[in-house]
Parts: structure tokens; sequence; C-alpha cells
């Protein structure tokens, strides 16, 4: 018998240059039928894109998709944040979408979802922040720890741009520092 | 002043004082937004609170009941809404290519763009009208609950900064001709060209308690109804359903869809991608 997760809700922020760690985690969380996952990615805009396709075909065995208004958050589920929305979340755990300003030039912006998702999961989120060229992420990181939920950020040394894991670090001393082969691990054990 | 060094904490809003904000809003000012998707709502409050130094509901509470100033500020902050030009060019090209062909069999065209903000996507409709050659036989009615956002799209006064990916766009949308023949520049600005505004009216409306004006062909609402909870998201496409004409079309944005709404099976999808619909009968 399964002990009951740590975790209600999983939530991963990086840019576009982050995609193939990302995709190293989504196999790490294969086995996971009991959290749901949400990928909040920095992309363009306005552009036709198939990210949801690319790493559903990558990371294997479950479907990724890009959630609509309002649609109810479900467990082992892997959902990314839309292009050109901030992806919030509601008390009633479902998805809202919004189109206010972007956030740190970003839309998805991992700010907005980190600190939407403590307010509707408290610290029973489970947050990782890894690589970026852009701040994006480290407020948001900042507000999770304070409620008291689980963050990690990749550790800057081995990030690909550096910049969003170490302004997290340099917000927030209360963070997990973490490889790449270290997040797996943690994720494999879940 | 309230001067904080560093990063404030963050706006917190017990649901006790937020049920007194929202009884505030409706009964002293008029505006009810017990419907709305409380995730966006809250985040629009804390923004606004962060910017007035307010940590505290009923801090926040005493500040909108004395003045109607504040009141005024507070609803620019939750009614904003951004937009750009040809948002999403690939719903354009439909509405091009699968919508106006059945438009151009009626006489008058009469269209409602709810929710239509500082006016971008309105004038990049009526750029596809006017290439279609039926803006002349059309009648645009564009609403907004915000009338201040009104008062700027009357102007046709758009910033210059995003007319490059505007540009993009419009040409990713199957639009045919030259963008720029539609505006002039002036300095940092552009001025969407008269001939291409001179069909549209632009009129205060509130979704949440304003009734129905007219029939349409085709209604647009999009990222709109994103705002607010699944029961007013109901309510609302009550009010496009009786504003619809037989066999009219109601085009939302890419997220949205009426097929979890009580009004799937009155509706056939025309193009599922880009979240257009037509109503049955």
């Amino acid at each position: 018998m399964m002990s009951s997760p740590r975790y209600d809700m999983i939530v991963i922020g990086g840019s576009a240059g982050s995609i193939p760690v990302c995709i190293s985690l989504l196999k790490a969380l294969t086995h996971n039928q009991h959290i749901p996952v949400v990928l909040i990615i920095h992309r363009m805009r306005n552009v036709v894109s198939q990210l949801d396709k690319l790493l559903t075909r990558e990371a294997g065995s479950v479907k990724i998709t890009e959630p609509e208004d309002k649609q109810a958050i479900t467990k082992g589920k892997i959902y990314l944040a839309p292009q050109n929305y901030h992806l919030l979340f509601e008390e009633d755990h479902s998805f809202s979408l919004d189109y206010s300003d972007a956030v740190h030039y970003s839309r998805p912006s991992i700010d907005v979802s980190f600190e939407s998702a403590g307010r509707a999961y408290g610290n029973r989120v489970l947050a990782i922040l890894l690589s970026g060229a852009n701040a994006d992420g480290a407020e948001g990181l900042s507000y999770l720890s304070d409620i008291g939920a689980d963050c990690i950020v990749q550790d800057p040394n081995s990030a690909q741009y550096p910049t969003m894991p170490s302004s997290a670090i340099a917000l927030e001393k209360n963070i997990r520092i973490m490889t790449e082969a270290e997040m797996i691990t943690f994720l494999q054990e879940l | 002043m309230n001067n904080v060094i560093g990063l404030n904490p963050k706006p917190q809003l017990s649901t006790q004082a937020f049920e007194q904000l929202l009884h505030l809003l409706h009964h002293v000012y008029g505006y009810d937004f017990s419907g709305y998707s409380k995730a966006s709502l809250l985040r629009r409050i804390y923004k606004f609170m962060d910017v007035q130094g307010v940590t505290d509901g009923q801090q926040l509470i005493q500040l909108l009941a004395g003045d109607t100033s504040v009141f005024h500020s507070f609803l620019e902050t939750i009614t904003v809404n951004v937009t750009e030009m040809f948002r999403d060019p690939g719903f354009y090209k439909s509405i091009r290519e699968k919508v106006l062909p059945v438009l151009a069999t009626y006489p008058q065209i009469n269209i409602w763009h709810a929710g239509c903000s500082t006016g971008e996507e309105v004038f990049s409709l009526c750029i596809l009208l006017y290439e279609a050659g039926l803006l002349h036989r059309t009648r645009i009615y564009a609403t907004d609950i915000n009338a201040s956002y009104l008062e700027k799209a009357r102007t046709g006064v758009l910033p210059m900064t995003h007319m490059r990916e505007y540009t993009l766009n419009y040409q990713q949308s199957g639009c045919t001709g030259d963008f720029s023949d539609y505006y002039t520049a002036l300095y940092d600005h552009v001025l969407i060209h008269r001939e291409i505004r001179e069909r549209v009216v632009f009129l205060q409306h509130n979704l949440v308690t304003d009734r129905s004006f007219n029939e349409f062909q085709l209604i647009l609402c999009r990222n709109v109804m994103i705002y607010f909870n699944k029961q007013l998201q109901n309510k609302v496409l009550k009010l496009f359903h009786e504003s619809l004409s037989s066999l009219g079309f109601i085009g939302l944005g890419m997220k949205e869809s009426l097929l979890f709404s009580e009004y799937r099976s009155k509706y056939s999808v025309v193009d599922g991608s880009v979240k257009i619909f037509r109503k049955k009968s």
C-alpha cells in the first residue's frame, strides 16, 4: 500500500532553454499517478507551437496537454501553460487563464503561476525552477518558500542560463539547490 | 507615503474580507464581481494593494469606502486588459476563410465585438472585412465595461511600439494587402485610417448586468469570459445565444470553449483549433 503523497501539486518553471532538463524530469515522473504536474515554460506568442506534442513524444508514457480555461485539474496529469496567457489556479483546483500584462516580459510568467499555486494549494506545492535568462520565477519561489512549500532550484553551475536560478537563490536562502541528476533521483523517489 | 524597503510582504485577504469587499463594490458602487474568477480577481486586487501600500483587507475596504477616486483607480486595475492586433493569426485566417464568405450572403451585416478593450482586435476585424469588400455594409458594435478604454479606442490612435509584431501577425492571418496602407505614423504613434474605423460604434456595456441590444450574425468575445466563473460564463453565453441570429457565428479565445458549457448541443464546431462555433438554428 502506498502512503499518501507529500504534495498535491508540482510546478516546474524554466525558459525555452530548459526544455531538455524538463524532459528528463518528466521521465523521472513516469510512475507518478497521484500528483498533477504543471509546466510553465517561456515561449513565443502568435506562432504555431507544437511544444505539447514535442514534450509528449520525448517524455513518453503520459500525454501532455495545454489546459483550457476552467478545466478541472486531475491527479497524475501533466499540463503545459498555454502560449500568451498567464496560468492561474482556483481554490476548487481548476485552471483559470489571465491575459494581463507580461511579467518579466513573459506571459506565461512563472512568478504569476507559482504565487497562484501557493494561494490555491498552500504548502502542499513542490516547486522546481530550472534554467533561464531572466529573473522570472524568483519572487514566486520566494513566496512559496515563505508559506512553507518545498522549493528546488537547478544548480546555477549546471544550468545553461544561470540568471533564473541565481536570482531565486539571491532572494531566498531556504531553498534546495540540485543538479539535474539530483532532481531526477528526488522525483523518482516521490 | 508607505515606504517599504526590499521585497514587500505579499498582501493577504481573508475569505471574510473578500466577501466584505465584494459587498461594498456591489452595494456602494454598483459593480457586481461575485461571478468573477477568484484567482484572477484576487491577483488584481493584490496588485492594487501592492501599489497602494496596503497589506490587509480592512485597510483596503476603508480606503475604498472613503474615496470615490480610489474606487475609480481600483476599477481600472481590476478591469485592465491588454490586447493586440491580429492576436492569434490563425483565428483571423479562419474568420477570413470560413466565416466571411457566409456573411457575404447577407445584405446588411451586424457584428458585436464584446469586451473590445482599446480596439486593437476590432480594427483587425475591420481590415479583414475591408479586404473582403464587406466593410461598407457592416455595422460593428464594439463594447467594453471600461469607459476610458472606449475613449481611447474611439481615437483610433495606437502606440507605435508593437506595429512590427502586428505586421507579422497581419501577414500570418492570410491578408493580402500592405498593412501600412491602413494607418499613418505620427512620431511614436499610429492613426488607423478613418475609412477602416467608420463602421464601428463603441459603446459601454457590462456583460454581467446589461442586456442584449440587437441581433448579430457574428459575435466575437475573446479572452473576456476567462475572468468569469462557470456560472457567470453560462449566463453570458445565454446573452450571446439570444443575441445571435439563426446560423450566426461566435468566436472565442484560443483556450475558451463552448464545449464545457450548457450550450454545447446548440452549436456546431466551425474550427475547433481556433474556437469558432455556429448556432445550429
